[in-house]
């Protein structure tokens, strides 16, 4: 079992969560996704604002019978698209090589741990 | 009135449901251990289990509801999905990959983890159980509204059998197939629902020369001018607009916290390819609902708003009739069939995810504390699935006719006030507490009910369950815009209040497995 609480084991995770590896990998993390998700959030509930009270503006006729409105909305697909991208690069990028090496080093004396 | 010939819709059904027994009967043989059940050995693909999540999420609420809306009420139908869409943002970068690294099979492993484990992990099974609930009793209502509409079966007894038929399919489905059984239907009825819905649309846009503005101009001239514009379902007055504010806040914090969406990320080996199955999930539930934009407006342009209000099923008859409209019969076949399969395969996910809930939570860790001999934690999971599976269907018998849109925005409610703020909070607040998860759990969830309880849903407007008497006093019909902040404020001041010393080394180990995989649970190899 992965999770039998060996003093072996504890003392390897608290030894992984003061490596320096670790605190970059969390540091990178955090540093995109909780700005990337106050972003994307702001941008919905503005667009639900505009949609609930600015009935007017989102009405607004841009090219034949498509408005403001619609366009905001096919936004919002679009934004939600492109974060969904941009997450994936950057993960691929900067998240997934750290995490790999740190499981590479570790994973063998994860289970000798859990072996005892 | 009935549309098309109920024996060719009957026959289309029974024809998908031949097939995926088959093909659960087939991957049942594998089912062995608990991680066999549960998590269909962990061993789906990305891409796999993105569209099984599809399957999962674009319930028939999705697909006829929405329809339906935007080509009655336009703009404001739209907003709908958007809100379904943005949520899966949360999902994707704060939920995903750090819960598939640190659970085992349900929510509860993971809020449980570096927490007082039994009081937390019952709290978070009893929202799990009272989400579940609500969101089964509203696709099993939906299978009797559908049923009205396309088999011509208008009388309560034959829709009683109906519903439950489709509840024995379910609780078959489950019982034999597990986790990997129901996957497959899922991914089966997702592909089959999205290629339906896209043929629908192109077949819409190609008769308006692929012109969106043409389309939308025949909507307008057809039913009513102002579906181009926002406001014509909740721009009425300020306490309607305040509702919108409240549905859209609990659709997009909602979906994170749905525990049958979150158990769907323990099926795939890894938190990466965790990571790729939301991936594709939000490229099939965007393109879908894009295509659903084509077909409410095509709706409204092709058929007209009287004419889908007046039809047995209202509102939801939009898409059935425009496939009638569009490809006679046999589309209409087509896609009544698609939308059983959506209600069937919804239905059974929800159930096996009730039953590891019940099973793994409540009975192993909680009665047995863990200790429970081998095998003894999937019997009680298939026995629980019968029940589960008996209850749905005396339920669904018992909400026929009721209003069913709220069931499903109250599950959302729920999900977004009494589990999101535990997830978010114990995988990115150190603080936080015991004390913390229960307060915020146990009082996200009971302000959302009593707020629906006493809200016009229930009682003291024309469209309530008891229509004669009124005991309403919250004015709005979702409860999300006061007991979401109150899940959110109850969890951080717990957690400030609290006196207990949580354990220090698993909060350690949580915080390192949670973003490096390190010990997080692997594939069965068969």
């Amino acid at each position: 079992m992965s999770n039998a609480a060996t003093p072996t084991n504890d003392e390897t995770f608290a030894r992984i969560e003061n490596s320096d590896r670790f605190r970059e990998l969390k540091k990178r993390h955090r540093s995109f996704v909780l700005p990337v998700a106050v972003l994307f959030l702001v941008w919905y509930f503005a667009y639900v604002l505009l949609a609930d009270y600015a009935h007017e503006f989102m009405s607004t006729p841009v090219f034949g019978n498509i408005n403001v409105g619609l366009l905001l909305g096919l936004g919002q697909f679009v934004s939600t698209f492109a974060i969904t991208t941009w997450y994936v690069v950057y993960a691929n990028r900067h998240l997934d090589p750290i995490a790999e090496d740190i499981r590479a080093d570790e994973e063998a004396t994860i289970d000798e741990g859990a072996k005892r | 009135m009935t549309l098309g010939e109920p024996l060719l819709n009957i026959s289309i059904f029974g024809a998908f449901v031949a097939v995926t027994l088959v093909i659960v009967f087939r991957a049942s043989r594998n089912n062995k251990t608990a991680a066999d059940y549960y998590a269909a050995g962990r061993s789906f693909t990305g891409p796999q289990n993105g569209t099984a999540i599809a399957g999962d999420y674009l319930s028939a609420a999705s697909f006829l509801g929405i329809c339906g809306a935007i080509a009655v009420n336009g703009y404001d139908g739209f907003l709908y999905s958007i809100g379904f869409l943005v949520a899966w943002l949360v999902a994707l970068l704060l939920v995903a990959e750090l819960l598939r690294n640190t659970g085992k099979f349900t929510m509860a492993d993971v809020l449980s983890f570096r927490l007082k484990e039994r009081p937390v992990r019952m709290a978070a099974a009893t929202a799990t159980l009272a989400v579940c609930f609500f969101y089964l009793l509203a696709q099993m209502a939906g299978a009797g509204g559908l049923v009205s509409l396309l088999l011509g079966i208008n009388e309560a007894v034959g829709q009683s059998v109906v519903i439950a038929v489709v509840g024995a399919l379910m609780i078959l489905y489950v019982l034999v197939g597990g986790m990997k059984g129901t996957t497959w239907v899922q991914i089966i009825k997702a592909a089959l629902l999205i290629v339906g819905a896209g043929v629908m649309t192109i077949w819409v846009l190609a008769l308006y020369g692929f012109n969106l503005s043409d389309l939308l101009g025949a909507a307008a001239d057809n039913s009513d001018a102002a579906v181009l514009e926002p406001g014509v379902q909740y721009g009425l007055t300020d306490l309607s607009r305040l509702d919108f504010l409240s549905l859209a806040l609990a659709l997009v914090l909602g979906t994170a916290g749905l525990p049958h969406v979150l158990m769907r990320f323990y099926t795939v080996p890894t938190a990466k390819e965790a990571r790729k199955s939301v991936v594709w999930a939000i490229w099939a539930i965007g393109i879908f609902y894009l295509f659903t934009l084509v077909l409410g407006y095509g709706a409204g342009a092709l058929i007209g708003k009287e004419q889908i209000l007046s039809a047995p099923g209202g509102v939801n008859s939009a898409a059935p009739q425009l496939a009638f409209e569009l490809g006679g019969s046999i589309l209409l076949g087509v896609i009544s069939a698609v939308a059983f399969a959506t209600i069937l395969a919804v239905v059974a996910g929800l159930t096996i995810t009730a039953a590891t809930s019940f099973a793994h939570d409540v009975y192993a860790n909680v009665i047995k504390k863990g200790r429970v001999e081998p095998n003894g934690e999937v019997r009680v999971a298939r026995i629980t699935v019968v029940v589960i599976g008996l209850f749905a269907i005396v339920g669904g018998i018992g909400v026929q006719g009721q209003n069913v849109a709220f069931l499903v925005a109250l599950a959302f409610a729920i999900a977004a006030s009494a589990n999101l703020p535990t997830i978010l909070y114990s995988l990115f607040w150190k603080r936080f507490s015991t004390r913390g998860a229960l307060w915020s759990m146990y009082g996200g969830l009971a302000s959302a009910l009593v707020l629906i309880v006493f809200s016009p849903v229930v009682s003291g407007a024309e469209t309530s369950i008891i229509k004669d008497v009124d005991f309403s006093w919250f004015p709005l019909t979702n409860p999300g815009i006061v007991s979401i902040p109150l899940g959110f404020a109850l969890g951080w001041l717990g957690s400030i209040t609290s006196s207990r010393r949580e354990d220090a080394a698993k909060a350690t180990e949580m915080n390192v497995r949670s973003l490096t995989g390190l010990g997080a649970e692997k594939a069965t190899k068969h």
